[in-house]
């Protein structure tokens, strides 16, 4: 069988001014698995997750070369961008909920895509809110304020807010970092349910995080991709020694 | 929760566990049998069916690795993950022996060793009881059933002190009969071992509910 791959890059280089923040990197993501992407700070992973949807594209010294595909499609050719960040989804680390009701936070995208007729957006928040784990928890306070939610909640809000587009992808920056075991536990439940739908990318210092929920695991030091494999095999039997000793704990 | 897959996969390993020793017990019973009845086939059919023990014993080992590699688990779930790792280990040697014993019926099967076994008949029994009696343990998680294995260990061990004994005799008094003497004193070792296994088996059980083996505190 061949394997689809929902990102590649190819020799990707990214500087901020005259700093190589990512070097030389080529990956190659399967489609509906969860990667994830491990190294110490600073060591690029979130950098190159925000390439994924051009979210550098914000920063002014920001300069990239070499390729990057989205579904096959280079996402530097003359494409709409908006549209790639409609597909490719984002969640943070801390939850960013709009200071707006639970279901004017799901309806934004769709509103600003263009979705208009009210029983269309009322499908669209039943549905990212069930795929995100959060409708029984929220469906009867859906016009109160989301900044009411509990931190784990605001998460999957997030998370839903990003479903709520139709993405192929999404990519999760340390998205249980700043939530308790019991949340964080949800949200990575809600991970593997999503996969089979969504490819995943999600940054994480949380070793145990990655092997649990991940199919693939990449180590990033110094803006280089040191070990890309299947996540049993990087745990158990890793190639690269500076990986090995990450992931034992003998530095980072 | 990420603990309801852990509980299902512990579930899992418990099941695959019990399969095995269930396969190591057809082992040892089908073992005596060819034993006591000088049977060809069955002997070569515990030989070729070891390797099915040696896969399945491959996928238990791997499956409590990837527990332990995956959840990092703590208090009741790592004692049971430790002695799933540590019983499976005895269920394979069980098994391996009994193919052992089947080698040396294929070796005496031209003699007429059968009217030479002095007690291990008696000892097979024994050894197979405590063999059913651990396994039963670990399946209903029996501590009363553990004990009573461990207990049993000591007649299997008196049984071959005395059948040494009169293997020792046998060549002293028939020194044509020196090789069977031999082989079979190899078979009541066997089935010693046998003995020791089942009764490692019971106390890993044992520790599972305990954290302690022999009386020592492990965790």
């Amino acid at each position: 069988m061949v394997e689809k791959y929902s990102i590649r890059t190819e020799d990707l280089d990214l500087h901020y001014d005259a700093f190589k923040a990512l070097s030389n990197v080529n990956i190659q993501i399967p489609e509906k698995t969860i990667t994830a992407f491990i190294g110490p700070s600073g060591c690029g992973k979130t950098t190159l997750l925000k390439c994924f949807n051009r979210m550098n594209d914000l920063i002014a010294n920001c300069r990239i070369t070499g390729k990057i595909y989205v579904r096959d499609i280079d996402i530097h050719s003359d494409i709409d961008v908006n549209a790639l960040r409609r597909d490719v989804g984002m969640v943070f680390q801390k939850p960013n909920v709009f200071p707006m009701s639970v279901r004017d936070n799901v309806t934004f995208g769709p509103i600003t895509h263009g979705v208009k007729k009210k029983s269309d957006l009322d499908k669209i928040v039943y549905e990212s809110l069930h795929n995100a784990g959060l409708w029984n928890e929220v469906k009867d306070r859906l016009n109160k304020s989301a900044l009411g939610l509990s931190g784990g909640q605001q998460q999957r809000l997030c998370i839903a807010r990003a479903l709520a587009v139709s993405p192929d992808i999404l990519l999760m920056d340390e998205p249980t970092s700043a939530l308790d075991p019991i949340s964080s536990g949800k949200i990575e439940d809600l991970c593997d349910e999503l996969k089979s739908r969504y490819t995943i990318v999600i940054v994480t210092h949380n070793m145990q995080q990655a092997i649990r929920i991940s199919d693939y695991t990449a180590f990033f030091l110094l803006g280089e991709m040191l070990e890309f494999g299947e996540t049993e095999e990087v745990f158990s039997n890793p190639k690269n020694k500076k990986c090995e000793n990450y992931i034992t704990g003998r530095f980072g | 929760m990420y603990k309801n897959k852990l509980d299902e996969e512990l579930s899992k390993l418990h099941s695959d566990l019990i399969r095995l020793g269930s396969m190591s017990e057809d082992a040892i019973n089908l073992s005596i049998k060819a034993l006591l009845e000088c049977n060809i086939e069955i002997a070569n059919n515990v030989i070729e069916n070891d390797k099915v023990v040696n896969k399945l014993t491959a996928v238990v080992e791997s499956e409590a690795l990837k527990i332990l590699l995956r959840r990092q688990p703590v208090a009741n779930d790592l004692r049971v993950i430790t002695g799933a790792l540590k019983i499976v280990s005895n269920i394979e040697r069980i098994a391996d022996q009994a193919q052992d014993i089947c080698s040396i019926v294929l070796n005496l099967s031209e003699t007429d060793y059968l009217g030479k076994l002095s007690k291990i008949s008696t000892m097979a029994d024994i050894s197979k009881r405590m063999v059913n009696l651990s396994i039963d343990s670990f399946v209903k998680q029996d501590l009363k059933l553990a004990h009573q294995v461990i207990e049993m260990d000591n007649d299997v061990d008196e049984l071959f002190l005395q059948i040494k004994n009169n293997m020792v005799k046998l060549i002293i008094e028939n020194s044509d009969s020196a090789d069977i003497a031999i082989y079979l004193m190899m078979v009541a070792k066997y089935f010693e071992k046998i003995g020791d296994h089942a009764e490692n088996i019971a106390e890993w059980v044992v520790f599972e509910h305990t954290g302690a083996r022999k009386n020592i505190r492990l965790l």
